[in-house]
């Protein structure tokens, strides 16, 4: 005999399960197709003619895109190290110290995630181009400097919480006994404080550097015709040409993306376990 | 409890209120009730007494329509819950938590059953004022819960459930929450409010003293069976079992052989108390030369000063229901004084006794060796 | 050798130089110089001269702004709606179901979000296109009733026209949602796992049904965590470029895409500017309101 449901069973319901349903099907079913397609042989995206590897092929052959997405990598990762810096004395500011006008500055850390993307965009046009003009003849990979600084403007934020809520879990007394026994400010901090929060750190910076290799909006406001990235050059592919090249560079993207997050969601559970 | 409920229920014309037929319920390989059935008379406090996890508390869930069984009835007033969802039932409960709404006033929470019910808005007040002058919360009617002490809410609780005039008023470990001073005068109150409301009140409890004090039946649980059932005062001197008798208060248990059963007298031999024997002046279920367990309160038990022979003790021939050894311990509880005796056999067991003067303190001694002994009424024989 | 309070003093500052340096150099003076351009006017093709002028702002609140304003945020709102009454029973049903499911649900629940907007928008195109999948499967089955009705004796249906989903406001709202649905469903369901279960328990057994429950009990006690997701979703939707640019028709104009085209194609950079802090002041606005809120009305416990 079938148990009936008990009140607060809400899953077994039929109702619920179709709504979910429902729901992770329009989640996912755009997305699982365009991965489908980038296999599809055939120029048009909704008829299946056949798999093939062809578009790879070709995405792997397009100058273009790979020169984008060297420049997405290198700006990704120097951007990435820059705001584990920035983002990890900003934990460490509001977390060890106490100063007048410290609730200012910690709303203004946290402002570039408030901050709507396009305003942030345009404000970094406007300093690289009028302010700061980031002259055009550098050598790459300086050519990109503007693109990294704003990159990091915006990133350092994620760090600084992630570095900050597992500085929480510090135990105060290990900096102090690392002082009873001689260290100085810096080696206290090198000792004892850098190996807590390196999970941390690790976890951001796989963050910072996931949201640098996806922007698109501020990017897009401040890169040029010399220092394309891959979102802005998928973007033009698409306002153009619609073939399941694209599909395949997005799917690539997707799924370093997803490598990209399991390896932070890894390194957080760690770090939680270390305690 | 008085005698017209006890008459009622003994009388088997006079239907149960509450029956569980087989019921069980499991969750995948776990058994949280095995088969249980029992029946629960209209207008009594009724107690539902185990250690955690015995499946009190699933069995009064189940009834409340919380938790569906996985086999098995359950039948409020005759009519089968089988389908009935926990909003039609016409029971309440009192959960452990209390769950008084917190967003809610006090008057907002108890009338919010009403509400759901359509009453109209005259008879609601009148009906929410009625109900919190029950439980003497009439002046706090407009306070937030969190306003409230621990006791205070559960009375929101109590008045919130009671306002809807259920068959069956079910609680939830309704005092473990309360210091043990207010537990005490809340069992009092409790008792008074079943008895002035007139409802069959079903309280679930690991509480062994709460139980006794407030129940007129009780259902000891133990790994979803019921162990046994009955009056406070069965359960305690009447134990059917090893857990009854360990569950309720404190008991000297000692295990031994049933050495003869003639039709008005029985001796079982232990072997902690040798060389003496436990003498009982009637029959004993079982077989002889089978395993007992002889199990005596620490009441029932005295203590003599020491002297080469051992006392006389009423209802048995000499020599039996002694033992010899020396207090260890005593611990002094001011209205009665525990001593712990350690037995020839290197037993230690417990002898209470009462202070009745206020010099009874300095009857015995630790150290001092004593003979202690209990009437042949005293022990109970239990086969498991 | 440094004393003591010098060392502190140095530790501190080289702690608090850093970031404090960058954040008003690489993020406050960039939005301190949009702030100023908003008041200045072209002045000649690249020249930009700070007048202290309002005329910006003026036109900003012209009607054909205003109105564009206006429809950001109607449609933010409508997208936020959406999300909360699509993402509402997801979260109930996370937070119910069992610790295995819930931790894969979750997952499941975030991986779209990790995914590139870009992308996740892209993938919108294919569906909603004339020849997308919707008006594929649409197409099939009309041309299969087509065939039963024939079959049955009846005539057969017309031709299928496809829908115009694709560049409309339809397709805009399609696609915040589709974009922002992760961001919603995490704060109701880490609203809704502080609940107390036992209130849900008591307001069945007190005899009220499961949406009065929901309505009476559920919703009153998970409301600062359904108003964070509420600010969570609105405020980007607001902000929205991508998805207007890409799924939009031509009326399906959002406020970031008029900015856009200030710095791009009109080349008015100080309207653009204008533009923008207007922008950001609705944002600050909508994410006051929600502090006010939270601060004004003591936020109740969860099951005493």
């Amino acid at each position: 005999m079938a148990q009936r449901r008990a009140p607060l069973e809400y899953n077994r319901m039929w109702q619920m399960r179709l709504w979910l349903f429902g729901v992770f099907f329009f989640l996912y079913a755009p997305l699982v197709a365009l991965v489908a397609f980038s296999f599809n042989n055939s120029k048009r995206n909704t008829v299946w003619r056949g798999f093939t590897f062809d578009y790879y092929v070709k995405l792997f052959n397009d100058q273009d895109l790979l020169i984008a997405f060297a420049n997405s990598l290198t700006i990704a990762l120097l951007a990435t190290l820059i705001s584990l810096v920035i983002g990890a004395l900003a934990a460490v500011l509001l977390w060890r110290y106490r100063f007048i006008g410290r609730t200012v500055v910690e709303g203004t850390f946290m402002l570039p995630l408030v901050v709507p993307e396009i305003c942030m965009g345009v404000a970094m046009l406007l300093f690289f181009t009028r302010v700061l003009p980031w002259p055009n003849d550098l050598p790459w990979p300086l050519s990109l400097g503007s693109i990294i600084i704003a990159h990091v403007s915006f990133c350092f934020p994620f760090v600084a919480l992630v570095v900050g809520a597992r500085l929480a879990s510090f135990n105060k007394e290990q900096d102090e006994a690392a002082r009873d026994l001689g260290a100085n400010d810096w080696q206290a901090f090198r000792d004892v404080l850098l190996p807590h929060i390196k999970p941390a750190l690790i976890a951001g910076g796989l963050l910072a550097f996931t949201l640098s290799l996806d922007d698109f909006v501020i990017t897009f406001f401040t890169s040029g015709p010399d220092t394309i990235t891959f979102p802005v050059k998928v973007y033009s592919m698409l306002r153009f040409s619609v073939t399941p090249e694209v599909n395949a560079a997005s799917t690539m993207l997707i799924l370093l993306t997803i490598v990209l997050m399991i390896l932070m969601m890894v390194m957080q559970s760690r770090g939680q376990k270390k305690g | 409890m008085d005698q017209a409920l006890a008459k009622d229920i003994a009388d088997a014309d006079v239907k149960p209120i509450i029956s569980f037929r087989n019921i069980s319920k499991r969750w995948g390989s776990a058994v949280a009730v095995d088969n249980v059935s029992l029946d629960i008379m209209p207008g009594e406090f009724f107690a539902l007494l185990g250690p955690s996890g015995c499946g009190k508390t699933t069995l009064l869930r189940m009834l409340a329509g919380l938790e569906v069984p996985t086999e098995g009835q359950v039948l409020i007033d005759g009519q089968d819950m089988g389908d009935i969802p926990p909003n039609k039932r016409a029971v309440n409960m009192v959960f452990q938590s209390y769950a008084v709404f917190p967003h809610m006033t006090v008057t907002d929470n108890v009338a919010y059953g009403l509400k759901i019910d359509g009453v109209p808005q005259e008879e609601r007040d009148r009906r929410v004022q009625e109900s919190l002058d029950l439980v003497q919360l009439g002046h706090l009617a407009t306070r937030m819960p969190d306003q409230l002490s621990g006791g205070q809410r559960q009375r929101v609780a109590l008045a919130r459930a009671l306002v809807k005039k259920p068959k069956v008023l079910l609680l939830d470990e309704p005092l473990s929450a309360l210091d043990a001073k207010l537990r005490e005068a809340m069992r009092f109150e409790l008792s008074q409010l079943q008895q002035k409301v007139g409802i069959t009140f079903i309280m679930v409890t690991h509480d062994q003293d709460e139980a006794l004090a407030i129940a007129c039946r009780i259902a000891v649980m133990n790994k979803g069976s019921i162990a046994q059932l009955g009056a406070p005062s069965d359960l305690y001197e009447f134990p059917g079992s090893r857990f009854v008798a360990d569950f309720l208060g404190s008991v000297n248990m000692f295990e031994g052989t049933l050495i003869e059963d003639k039709p008005d007298e029985a001796i079982v031999a232990c072997p902690e108390l040798d060389p003496h024997r436990v003498y009982v002046p009637h029959a004993v279920l079982g077989q002889e030369m089978s395993q007992v367990w002889v199990a005596i309160r620490p009441e029932k038990m005295n203590l003599h000063k020491d002297a080469d022979t051992p006392p006389a003790v009423p209802e048995c021939p000499g020599s039996y229901n002694v033992a010899r050894g020396e207090i260890k311990d005593i611990s002094y509880l001011g209205d009665i004084s525990i001593f712990h005796i350690l037995l020839a056999s290197g037993r230690l067991i417990r002898v209470s006794r009462s202070n009745r003067s206020r010099f009874d303190q300095d009857n015995f001694n630790a150290g001092e060796k004593v003979w202690v002994s209990w009437a042949g009424s005293s022990p109970v024989v239990l086969q498991s | 050798m440094a004393t003591r309070t010098q060392e502190r003093r140095l530790a501190f500052l080289a702690t608090a130089l850093p970031p404090i340096a960058w954040v008003v150099v690489f993020f406050l003076a960039p939005l301190a110089i949009v702030w100023a351009y908003s008041f200045g006017q072209n002045a000649g093709l690249t020249e930009v001269d700070i007048s202290g002028t309002f005329a910006n702002y003026t036109r900003a609140l012209q009607p054909l702004y205003l109105g564009i304003f206006a429809k950001s945020i109607f449609v933010a709102g409508l997208t936020t709606l959406l999300c909360l009454i699509i993402g509402f029973p997801v979260a109930l049903s996370i937070v119910f179901a069992s610790e295995k499911w819930r931790a894969w649900m979750l997952l499941l629940i975030m991986l779209p979000f990790w995914t590139n907007l870009l992308i996740r928008t892209y993938a919108l195109i294919a569906v909603l296109r004339t020849e997308g999948y919707v008006n594929f499967t649409l197409e099939w089955l009309w041309d299969n009733a087509s065939w039963f009705m024939t079959l049955v004796g009846l005539q057969p249906l017309g031709d299928f026209t496809p829908l115009q989903l694709l560049y409309s406001n339809f397709a805009v709202v399609v696609g915040l949602v589709y974009v922002h649905l992760p961001f919603m469903v995490l704060p109701l369901y880490a609203a809704l796992d502080r609940l107390d279960r036992s209130l849900i328990e008591a307001s069945l057994d007190l005899g009220a049904g499961h949406l009065r429950t929901l309505w009476s009990i559920v919703v009153p006690l998970a409301l600062p965590g359904i108003i964070s997701g509420i600010i969570i979703t609105f405020v980007p939707a607001l902000g929205a470029y991508l998805t207007p640019d890409l799924l939009g028709g031509p009326d399906s104009q959002m406020i970031a895409n008029v900015i856009e085209r200030q710095f791009k194609k009109a080349n008015d950079w100080p309207f653009g500017a204008a533009l923008s802090f207007l922008l950001m002041y609705a944002t600050f606005a909508a994410i006051a309101l929600r502090a006010y809120y939270s601060r004004g009305s003591a936020a109740p416990g969860h099951g005493i």
